[in-house]
């Protein structure tokens, strides 16, 4: 009983197409957005200089997450695997190799840039579902592989490996979760910039064709198959150095943290962020810290529940995301300058 | 050879729970176009309203028929609902709709019928299988309703004019319209039917995996990959592909050094996806020809 015609004339791809200005913030704008989180650990508490700098990880892994699904139309349900490559090597080589904390993240990044790039190859085959179920194998395996008893001597099995955290440099006259903010924040800005000229440059152009047209792609020169690849690569080193950020920050890793939640967790921030819109990854990952928080707060037993429906209001309103906020933001501002 | 066969033999009957799951997979994936994430808990919730209509005294048979008209009218109502505002949402955020809808029928059957572990009847008695150790009677009569739901399944879509609708409203949404078949509800049909298979589903596999709110975690993957390996377009492939992952990870465990329970499910998924390299489209999936 299989489908009639299955030569369906080209359908609407799964990725609606980004343009390339609608990706990012205007400069005035990031700037003011910048200023208010250079000020904001001034004001508050540790508690929530430690979560503001969780939210800032997860959103450098949801935005390596978007590039990945928003720029070259490829979908990954497997990030959590090269969080937890890039959160292992930061780890072991800090506990192990005696190394510098901010040395391990590059290390961090082109461990897992290699393992992307490496996963991207036979998953170039497929598309879709069926590499959405390739990537969630990979998540599912992960923790496992952490687990493997003959690594244990460096990963510390089930149990996993406590880190130091590290004090501010320079004898600066500030506690260690506000150094780490200022660290994190850094980084963030750094990717989030490189991120943004990385799509506007001729592979970013290159990975947008892949996802609006494949066929029309490889008509123009583009080499899919290479782009594609890359695209993962990429992917995969950011999520990698996010996940050593989170070493460093948590202080700890062990093979459960890295479960297929965390890879749903950072696809519901990306889609509640908007697809393909950069700055909506750091509002995808404020949603996904601090929602399920708010949900248990309404309710301990339903918390689950609470969640499903606050995601649903969400999809409803905005099923474009964060991005259809900033969107309607932006004509009310130009209506009023009018 | 004899562990071979019981080998075999063992993971004919595991195989048989993922084909079942894989079957309402394959059935949703044909109506809607997307795998459905929150299937198996809503399997899992049909099967705790049969358990609960037991408790109140219903016999079996009829709570059985009870659960399946409530599965039917329950999955229309929340495509109804739920989805139906969201059809022209883009697909990512339909999949996080299931996400959230997956989070919710947990967290609700949890509360409702907390999560200690529950025994749940068979019709079929559990006693060994012509005096095999390996497989009960439980697991043949498991077997049996699969292959009649496949067949009825058959029966449906190619000689009845409303499941020749719903594989025009599938397969060209546009041109069934222009010829009538009202899309939307085949697709909500479509929802009623995968949530009807999805209770039969559970309410086979609850006797081996005990029935608890978080029954179906592992067996829904198993389920997934078990219809992608078959091919997400052939409800035989799904059923094929069920047995074949229950049996390739019997023997993966039994054979491979150093397998434990551990890496089973890694292993067998990458057999899956060694296969889909070779065969994208799966074993018995016909190759989707884009024509641009």
């Amino acid at each position: 009983m299989s489908v009639a015609a299955e030569d369906t004339v080209t359908e609407a791809p799964a990725v609606e197409a980004v343009p390339k200005r609608a990706m990012t913030l205007g400069t005035g704008t990031s700037l003011v957005i910048l200023a208010a989180l250079l000020v904001t650990p001034v004001f508050v508490k540790n508690f929530v200089v430690f979560q503001m700098t969780m939210v800032m990880i997860y959103g450098i892994a949801v935005l390596a997450l978007n590039i990945l699904t928003g720029g070259s139309g490829q979908f990954s349900l497997g990030q959590s695997a090269f969080y937890a490559l890039g959160a292992y090597t930061s780890a072991v080589l800090m506990e192990n190799a005696n190394m510098n904390y901010a040395l391990t993240l590059p290390i961090a990044g082109l461990v897992s840039f290699g393992a992307g790039y490496l996963f991207g190859k036979p998953a170039l085959r497929l598309t879709g579902i069926y590499l959405a179920l390739a990537t969630f194998a990979l998540a599912v395996a992960m923790p496992q592989l952490l687990k493997l008893h003959f690594l244990e001597h460096w990963t510390g099995g089930v149990q996993g490996l406590t880190v130091m955290k590290p004090d501010a440099p320079f004898g600066l006259p500030i506690g260690q979760d506000k150094w780490l903010y200022y660290f994190t924040l850094a980084i963030s800005v750094a990717i989030y910039v490189g991120s943004v000229n990385l799509l506007r440059s001729r592979s970013g152009r290159a990975f947008m064709s892949i996802r609006d047209n494949e066929i029309a792609a490889s008509a123009m020169g583009v080499d899919v198959a290479q782009y594609k690849t890359l695209a993962f690569g990429v992917s995969a080193g950011i999520t990698g150095i996010a996940g050593g950020l989170s070493a460093i920050v948590v202080a700890f890793v062990a093979p459960d943290s890295y479960t297929i939640n965390l890879a749903i967790a950072l696809f519901l921030g990306m889609v509640v962020g908007g697809v393909g819109w950069l700055p909506g990854s750091f509002v995808g990952a404020a949603f996904i810290i601090f929602v399920p928080n708010i949900a248990e707060s309404i309710s301990k037993g339903l918390s689950g529940a609470v969640f499903g429906v606050l995601l649903f209001i969400v999809i409803f309103l905005v099923p474009h995301g964060a991005r259809q906020v900033a969107i309607v933001a932006q004509q009310m501002l130009g209506k009023l300058k009018k | 050879m004899e562990l071979f066969t019981n080998q075999v033999l063992a993971g004919i009957a595991t195989g048989a729970i993922y084909a079942c799951m894989a079957l309402a997979v394959v059935m949703i994936y044909q109506a809607i176009d997307h795998l459905n994430f929150a299937q198996g808990e809503m399997a899992m919730f049909s099967t705790f309203i049969s358990w609960q209509l037991m408790q109140w005294g219903v016999p079996y048979w009829w709570s059985f028929l009870l659960t399946l008209a409530i599965s039917f009218a329950g999955g229309i109502l929340i495509e109804r609902l739920l989805f139906k505002p969201l059809a022209k949402a883009p697909v990512l955020t339909n999949v996080a709709g299931f996400i959230a809808l997956f989070a919710i029928v947990n967290s609700v059957a949890g509360l409702t019928w907390d999560f200690t572990i529950k025994q749940y009847p068979t019709p079929f008695g559990s006693s060994p299988f012509l005096g095999s150790q390996l497989i009960s009677t439980h697991q043949v009569g498991m077997i049996g309703v699969t292959l009649l739901m496949l067949i009825g399944l058959y029966l449906f879509f190619q000689f009845t004019r409303i499941g020749l609708a719903m594989r025009a409203a599938a397969a060209l949404p546009e041109s069934a319209r222009l010829v009538g078949v009202n899309t939307s509800w085949m697709i909500a049909l479509g929802w009623g039917m995968a949530s009807a298979i999805g209770a039969v589903a559970g309410i086979l596999i609850a006797p081996v995996v005990f029935l608890e709110p978080n029954m179906m975690g592992g067996v829904l993957v198993y389920g997934f990959a078990a219809a992608v390996l078959g091919g997400l377009s052939s409800p035989l492939g799904a059923v094929m592909g069920g047995f074949l992952v229950g049996v390739f990870e019997n023997l993966a465990g039994t054979y491979i050094p150093g397998v434990g329970n551990e890496l089973k499910l890694p292993i067998a998924l990458a057999l899956i996806i060694t296969v889909l390299v070779f065969k994208p489209a799966g074993l018995f999936g016909r190759a989707i020809v884009k024509r641009v």
